[in-house]
């Protein structure tokens, strides 16, 4: 490819190539999730996670998407019918909300995968009601939105600017560590949640690094 | 012919404790036809709660006079205003989400109060009332005012 740069767009085939990974990381890390969980939580989100993106998998498996929104909206659909806990209307409202920016698009280019992000952020924060700062996946995905914004508007191609979403969203994972939690379960912990690394934002982490490695 | 019930949609981690609490709210209210759809767990022995579902129970316990939803804790509020926005997906009646009720009262208690309330023939607005304030007997027993304990 030299120094030009391929195709930037991310068609079904890349959203389920980026769907796939995220399950093999989330099934990797699902012991890591579910011990960050049992400190803080209710040692579920690893299992969780794992339970509803093998199903997810499946889905793609059983039958290909041919379009972005309709690969996303069945994630979403897939991911609140079988995760259970928190995650499930979350991570699905967060994939059903990218699906819908996503229209009727064949590709999404990466001005269009940065909003549907965008978009998918802005469920999870309606739905959930968390703000920056409450310990919660928010804290991963709102920077990894905000750095994918900003490398676009730099005018990086997407490769780079989801390399430096990913770097964001590690860091905001990072930064849940000292919080006191303010949503979930673990907020019924007060302080002693501190010290504890936020499971949901770990997972998110994965996600926007799952998407830089398979989408970049 | 009367006017429908209110139907009333139980929202739970597990599916044992919604069908037992549905179950308790019939003994209740007895013959009386009041719509109960129970929405609880991932399967029989899986926790967790499910956002179509959810939407289902809702679509199908909607007679025209409105749905109460009785919710457990945590994922169980998120699923249920997740479930809200599925209706469509479900082939709900597009009039059924401005006459479902999100009720904040505790999930036994409240389900029993609302059945009850749901079998005189009352609106969704007085049976989610009601429920919502079903713990006021047992803190009146026990001799606690809404403030303390």
């Amino acid at each position: 490819m030299g120094g030009l740069s391929v195709a930037e767009t991310v068609g079904p085939a890349e959203l389920g190539r980026w769907l796939r990974a995220f399950a093999d990381a989330v099934t990797d890390n699902a012991d890591d999730l579910t011990a960050l969980d049992s400190a803080i939580g209710d040692a579920d989100h690893g299992v969780n996670m794992r339970r509803g993106m093998t199903a997810v998998v499946a889905k793609l498996d059983a039958a290909p998407a041919t379009a972005p929104a309709a690969l996303l909206k069945t994630a979403g659909m897939t991911l609140v019918s079988t995760v259970g806990g928190a995650s499930g209307p979350l991570y699905g409202t967060l994939f059903l909300r990218m699906g819908t920016s996503a229209g009727d698009r064949a590709e999404l280019d990466a001005a269009a995968f940065a909003a549907a992000l965008r978009a998918g952020l802005e469920g999870v924060v309606a739905r959930g009601k968390a703000q920056l700062g409450d310990k919660t996946m928010v804290d991963a995905l709102t920077p990894a939105v905000d750095a994918l914004d900003a490398a676009l508007a730099d005018g990086a191609g997407l490769g780079d600017a989801l390399r430096a979403a990913a770097n964001a969203a590690d860091q905001g994972s990072d930064a849940t560590i000292p919080l006191v939690a303010r949503k979930g379960r673990a907020s019924y912990l007060g302080e002693r949640s501190a010290g504890h690394r936020d499971p949901g934002a770990t997972s998110t982490a994965l996600l926007v690094n799952t998407a830089a490695a398979s989408l970049g | 012919m009367s006017d429908p019930s209110v139907g009333i949609v139980v929202v739970s981690h597990s599916r044992a404790l919604g069908n037992a609490a549905a179950e308790l709210a019939y003994e209740v209210i007895g013959d009386v036809d009041v719509p109960i759809a129970v929405a609880a767990g991932l399967d029989d022995t899986t926790p967790g709660t499910d956002a179509a579902a959810i939407a289902t129970a809702i679509a199908t316990s909607d007679r025209g006079a409105g749905v109460v939803v009785l919710m457990d804790l945590g994922s169980a509020v998120l699923s249920a205003e997740l479930a809200l926005d599925l209706l469509d997906d479900v082939g709900a009646d597009p009039a059924t989400r401005d006459r479902t009720v999100l009720c904040p009262g505790p999930l036994v208690e409240g389900l029993v109060v609302a059945a009850a309330t749901a079998s005189t023939g009352a609106d969704r607005h007085r049976v989610s009332a009601d429920a919502a304030a079903a713990l006021g007997p047992k803190r009146s027993h026990l001799g606690l005012s809404w403030e303390s304990g």
